[in-house]
């Protein structure tokens, strides 16, 4: 549902297929990170969900129901101890494909993870280009 | 997602999946696939990625831990047909070099015989 909201809200920036396609990965990325590791996979904590568009930049904002924490603490998923473990890639991730990935502790408890892309990057080649 | 075993030459299990590797669609089935093989003593598995649409973070995480059960059972696990987003999810997270890569299945049928 958050992807295909997300999808609508993109539809007229024009967007190619590729860049579209790594901002949903980075959406689901950080609504998974909120529902397993947040709220713990509690059924009864909410995560909560916006999104919009303000001057040709896309911004994602999700808050979890959780203790929250320290992002300086998530392993590097690159460096060799790491690299065969199981987990740990999903934030790697939506900063790879996002321009700016950030967090804090919001008031009231929960964790807020906002996600910026430059959608004036990543459109469609004009025909001929 | 869909998983189908077939067996090729020299006993590689090559296993073709459909559909999502994605967080609660498709990451515990890989798994599960990939434990019933070693269990049952297949040692040489050949995962078909062809018709794999979507993978995140959590199916990674689930072929990275095949890769490492089939490994430390004395197996060898490779992947096939990587579609283009994948190999790019893989090269980005480095793993692309920890994986054996083919895009034709005989030669990577081959390849375990050596």
């Amino acid at each position: 549902m958050a992807q295909h909201l997300c999808g609508k809200l993109l539809e007229g920036w024009d967007l190619n297929e590729e860049t579209t396609h790594w901002i949903l990965m980075a959406l689901r990325e950080a609504l998974a990170n909120a529902i397993k590791h947040g709220n713990a996979q509690d059924l009864a904590k909410r995560v909560h969900l916006e999104m919009d568009v303000t001057d040709h930049t896309l911004t994602i904002r999700i808050q979890d129901e959780g203790a929250g924490f320290d992002p300086e603490r998530v392993v590097d998923p690159l460096a060799p101890e790491n690299r065969l473990k199981t987990t740990g890639r999903g934030i790697f991730y939506m900063k790879t494909f996002m321009d700016e990935v950030r967090f804090r502790l919001a008031e009231g408890g929960g964790m807020e993870i906002v996600l910026t892309k430059d959608l004036t990057q990543g459109k469609q080649k004009e025909e001929g280009d | 997602m869909k998983t189908t075993v077939r067996e090729a030459a020299g006993g590689v299990q090559i296993v073709d999946l459909k559909g999502k590797i994605t967080i609660g669609a498709g990451d515990v089935q890989l798994r599960e696939t990939i434990n019933h093989l070693v269990e049952s003593g297949k040692k040489n598995i050949l995962v078909n990625m062809k018709d794999v649409t979507t993978i995140d973070s959590s199916g990674i995480g689930e072929l990275v831990g095949c890769y490492t059960s089939v490994t430390n059972k004395g197996g060898k696990l490779k992947l096939l047909h990587l579609p283009p987003k994948i190999s790019d999810v893989l090269t980005v997270t480095q793993l692309i070099t920890v994986f054996d890569v083919y895009e034709s299945e005989t030669e990577a049928v081959g390849s375990f015989a050596s």
